[in-house]
């Protein structure tokens, strides 16, 4: 909820910010709605500072590369990173901007959050629906010593189509074939358990999780924070049980191989490291190479370099995960040189 | 005046006053020709513009009805990720939804406005009314959000174990009331949309039931009937028509209502095998889906808003028909 509030604080932020008279022309922006709050963050502090806005609209991923491919937009921005062949042809380039992370939430009584543990396979089977209780011997196997009850599993999931159900279905698919095989990742999926629930938003999510006893879900990290929800200890690529805060978002962003793929397009899902958070994802801004209007190009790099200097205490207070100094280095050198700049 | 005075007056004959009246009389009619081709321009833009939704609508579907063929009604299928689509469960939800909720808003109505307009102390009728109306204007994400937060928990405590436990137990309507007490699915869907279709037909039926006129009434009771024979013998033929016009309404209203539905059908893209289960609405997926939708899930969207126009145009007729046909079989 105090998420929403910063939300709409921010657009107010924003739409203020826009019909004030602009100095410089805005910077505009549409897409992803995952990362819209801490890029609102960002606009209202650069506007302060250099006095240029930024009107980002938030549609969502799918709208925001249909904005930029229509160039109606100067950057979009998604939360599924284009692959590298679509990139070549539109003639644009990709860069992460913000990492966050998604996180398995339940509601069962008596068990503080992270007391329990699962493996990335079981929770895949128990959102296909094979593991329907609890007190299933694979889940008891994984936590000895818990008496975990004789309970049905609720599974809660995303209702309207979102970055975060793709994070979490390419994560899934990442460890189950399958789930791979049967339903595969998407920012809506089909959905196999007999017992799922579709909530509208991460707030709807949650609260159906909250109501449901016995309920499985996922949601952004902010919301598990900010509820003080009961989370589950994911066991990530290494073996190693880890929960969700800012150093393993941060580790799992560290042990990614950015530049293995054209476009910085990997998947962070299920990165290397002992310390790394296996749902992490990173949001994308797709820029074109040739831009019509080299100028306000130009001041997206601006925007984007000021908000990986100075955005970092911003993004933290928000619960995402600033990009490594390291990788923004290499953003700047690898990347932003692609794109033409009178 | 002075000038009027000076000027040299016309002949004062016996055609000038009629003169001036044809004068009159011409520009009487064209003021109304204009008139009525105003209003016909008005009244043609509503024609244009409901053409207008029915070819876009069916332009973006195409694709979809081409892949699927009519099949597309009647598939049980909404698999995003392989772009296989169906309609059978947004359908069946969508009509399942809206029947509850007329099943329980129509008495409910029905009982509210005949208390208003043939028992009420006169005191009472306006706070009453106006509290009706007060309840039509309240927003759909405010039912969306009571039924969630407030209506869904109370439900899945104390409404659902009741209802398995008593329907539940009974022959043949027994496993509709099975499957697990979440609190949102179906049922809360209907009854949910009852609370929401609720003020708008009972609204429709008061003002309906206002208009007999009361030497009927009155008659009625003079010869000797009850309330509920007044009721039943006089105030219901006589505003037959008017009740209909309210429950479609009604019917409309629950058949496209979005926000609220999403809050509290489940949204599961499944066939619901109980009234408790979880399933979805054409509105509630489109409005759902429609945000992070891109390629062919975008026409097969455009074909689920397609086919809740016909629903709503087909359930329209059957209403028209209806009425027509108890007309004809009164004589009237």
């Amino acid at each position: 909820m105090k998420r929403l509030f910063l939300k709409s604080v921010a657009a107010a932020a924003l739409a203020v910010s826009c019909v004030a008279p602009a100095l410089a022309a805005d910077i505009t922006g549409a897409g992803a709605t995952f990362p819209f709050p801490i890029y609102a963050k960002w606009a209202e502090a650069y506007k302060a500072a250099t006095g240029t806005g930024l009107n980002y609209q938030s549609i969502g991923s799918s709208g925001g590369i249909k904005q930029i491919r229509a160039k109606t937009v100067t950057f979009g921005a998604s939360d599924a990173p284009l692959k590298g062949d679509e990139l070549e042809k539109d003639g644009m380039v990709q860069f992460p901007a913000i990492i966050g992370g998604t996180v398995p939430v339940v509601n069962l009584e008596g068990f503080k959050p992270g007391e329990l543990k699962v493996s990335g396979t079981v929770l895949a089977e128990m959102y296909l629906g094979h593991i329907a209780k609890w007190n299933d011997a694979k889940l008891v196997a994984l936590n000895p010593g818990k008496n975990l009850p004789d309970q049905p599993i609720t599974i809660v999931h995303r209702a309207d189509g979102s970055g975060t159900t793709f994070n979490f279905t390419d994560y899934l698919t990442a460890v189950s074939k399958e789930w791979a095989d049967k339903v595969g990742k998407g920012a809506a999926v089909k959905w196999p358990a007999a017992s799922s629930l579709g909530g509208k938003g991460n707030e709807g999510v949650a609260a159906n999780v909250n109501r449901v006893k016995g309920a499985l879900g996922y949601v952004e990290y902010a919301y598990v924070k900010k509820n003080n929800m009961n989370f589950l200890q994911l066991q990530n690529a290494a073996g190693k049980y880890v929960s969700p805060d800012d150093t393993t978002f941060a580790a799992a962003a560290a042990g990614a191989d950015w530049f293995s793929v054209p476009g910085m397009g990997i998947s962070m899902v299920n990165a290397k490291g002992d310390g790394s958070w296996p749902i992490s994802t990173a949001s994308f801004i797709l820029m074109y190479k040739e831009p019509a209007n080299s100028a306000e190009s130009v001041d997206v790099l601006k925007f984007f370099d000021w908000a990986f200097k100075n955005g970092k205490k911003m993004a933290e207070d928000l619960d995402y995960v600033p990009l490594p100094d390291a990788l923004t280095a290499q953003i700047r050198t690898k990347v932003w040189n692609q794109i033409k700049q009178k | 005046m002075n000038q009027a005075m000076t000027l040299p007056s016309p002949p004062v004959t016996d055609t000038a006053p009629s003169i001036r009246m044809v004068e009159v009389a011409q520009r009487q009619r064209w003021q109304d020709a204009l008139f009525h081709r105003v209003t016909q321009l008005f009244s043609l833009l509503v024609l244009l513009a409901l053409a207008g939704i029915i070819v876009s609508l069916f332009m973006h579907a195409l694709p979809s009805f081409q892949k699927f063929g009519m099949a597309f009604v009647w598939r049980v299928e909404w698999d995003i990720v392989n772009e296989e689509f169906g309609a059978a469960i947004a359908i069946f939800g969508t009509l399942a939804s809206a029947a509850i909720a007329l099943l329980i808003a129509v008495p409910l109505a029905f009982g509210i406005a005949l208390f208003l307009t043939e028992n009420c102390p006169v005191a009472l009728r306006r706070p009453l009314g106006t509290a009706i109306e007060l309840l039509a204007a309240v927003p759909s994400i405010i039912y969306g959000m009571f039924g969630l937060f407030i209506f869904a928990p109370l439900f899945a405590q104390y409404g659902q174990p009741a209802l398995q436990s008593t329907l539940g137990q009974m022959p043949l309507i027994g496993p509709l009331f099975g499957g697990a007490t979440n609190g949102i699915g179906i049922l809360a869907a209907g009854i949910i949309l009852a609370f929401m279709v609720l003020p708008f037909i009972a609204a429709v039926m008061r003002d309906v039931f206002e208009i007999v006129p009361p030497i009927l009434r009155e008659s009625a009771y003079g010869l000797g009937c009850t309330t509920w024979e007044v009721v039943r013998k006089v105030v219901l033929p006589y505003t037959q028509k008017g009740v209909m016009g309210g429950v479609m309404l009604g019917m409309g209203r629950a058949l496209g209502e979005t926000m609220a539905v999403t809050f509290v059908i489940g949204n599961a893209n499944r066939l619901p095998t109980s009234l408790f289960s979880p399933g979805t609405s054409i509105a509630a997926t489109l409005a759902n889906e429609f945000g992070e939708a891109a390629d062919f899930h975008i026409s097969a969207l455009f074909a689920l808003g397609f086919m809740l126009f016909v629903i709503t145009v087909v359930v329209l007729a059957l209403a028209k028909w209806l009425i027509v046909r108890s007309e004809k079989a009164r004589g009237a």
